[in-house]
């Protein structure tokens, strides 16, 4: 029951995020600081985000095959890889590096 | 969900649009200048914005199969991971719901974590709604497909025309695809029976890292992103699941606080003046 609430709040939230952009008149949203805001949000919790699912595990803090696979991604990223090959690393080498651990 | 391949930094559409990065390699070209020079040009052709169109819809759309083998993983039923894909339909919020979801978090924390990543769809949705001029009547349809990918596609575009069809064709790919592409991810998930022997688990962190990296542009983005992880992982251990990542969200107001602070100090850094000029030009042109 609790992960349909979940998912209820997050459906609805998310819409009417997208369809107050497509209704809102221009000048509400349109101010810098708004604007500067809406910009860092996603960076901030991508980043904690990312963080969180390498390192975390429960409460704790670990360092495990998570975070070879995530090198291999960032590597992909430098190298201007596209999307779907950069996650492609990420999985193979985390895979592989709990095959030879 | 978005390709990492191509970064489009239009000066004059620096903001939540500036951050978008999309199309594989020679297809789109989102911000550049359309073919010819203004006015003169006779529009783009139709096949050549369905095309691009495609291109962005498939590649993206495929890795709605990591989210269905990582929803899979986290424990929720197949008529839930696909509700979500079904009806949240933004790929970072599906992704953040799971993990905090799998983590343990309660579902109030989950959804404001994944909500609060969905918001930069409304800076998108005010964009689009520019360049579409779509009729009162269908935007409560449309808005569902305002998201990272139709935005960059749609913003690449030279008219009105190509907008809308551009718009149109990547939205009802990347519906199809997301959707499907889940539903197989959910499945396969059983197959794969362990699905931390085969790595999976580290699709979900690959796959914020590959939409974070194109916004690190400039040292206020790179200065939050460090704040916002190391909020992150010190508050870990010692808060409820779930809750570590909102907070690590604060990063952004205390970021701007202190670059504004700067700015009017005598130390400024040049990196960070003149995305502050940009960022105030993008905001006057729009």
């Amino acid at each position: 029951m609790n992960v349909w609430i979940a998912i209820g709040l997050t459906a609805a939230g998310c819409y009417l995020a997208k369809y107050a952009g497509l209704l809102v008149p221009a000048g509400v949203l349109e101010r810098p600081l708004v604007r500067r805001m809406a910009v860092l949000l996603p960076v901030a919790l991508l980043a904690a985000l990312t963080a969180q699912q390498t390192f975390g595990d429960g409460q704790q803090l670990v360092l495990d095959a998570r975070a070879a696979g995530l090198a291999a991604a960032a590597l992909a990223l430098v190298l201007r890889a596209p999307f779907l090959v950069v996650v492609g690393a990420a999985v193979v080498v985390t895979a592989g590096v709990r095959v030879l651990g | 969900m978005r390709r990492v391949a191509e970064q489009t930094a239009p000066p004059e559409s620096t903001g939540a649009i500036g951050a978008i990065s999309v199309g594989p390699p020679g297809s789109t070209a989102p911000g550049a200048p359309p073919d010819g020079p203004p006015g003169t040009s006779p529009g783009k052709p139709d096949a050549a914005v369905v095309r691009d169109a495609l291109a962005v819809g498939i590649a993206v759309g495929l890795s709605g199969f990591a989210f269905g083998v990582t929803a899979a993983g986290s424990g929720l039923s197949l008529l839930q991971i696909c509700a979500l894909s079904l009806f949240v339909f933004t790929g970072a919020s599906q992704f953040a719901l799971v993990g905090a979801l799998a983590a343990g978090g309660n579902p109030y924390t989950a959804a404001a974590g994944a909500f609060f990543l969905g918001v930069r769809n409304a800076f998108y949705g005010l964009r689009l709604s520019q360049l579409l001029a779509l009729p009162r009547a269908l935007r409560p349809f449309a808005a569902h497909w305002v998201i990272d990918e139709t935005t960059a596609v749609t913003v690449a575009q030279p008219d009105r025309r190509s907008a809308r069809l551009g718009f149109t064709v990547t939205g009802l790919t990347l519906y199809v695809l997301w959707n499907l592409t889940t539903l197989v991810g959910a499945m396969g998930a059983e197959a794969l029976g362990d699905t931390e022997a085969w790595g999976l688990d580290a699709a979900s962190p690959a796959v914020f890292l590959a939409l974070l990296a194109p916004m690190l542009r400039s040292t206020t983005e790179r200065v939050t992103a460090g704040l916002a992880v190391l909020l992150a992982l010190t508050l870990l251990p010692v808060l409820p699941a779930g809750v570590p990542v909102l907070l690590s969200a604060l990063a952004a107001p205390v970021v701007l606080f202190l670059m504004g602070r700067r700015k009017r100090g005598p130390a400024v850094e040049s990196g960070t003046t003149s995305r502050e000029k940009t960022v105030e030009k993008g905001g006057r042109d729009a």
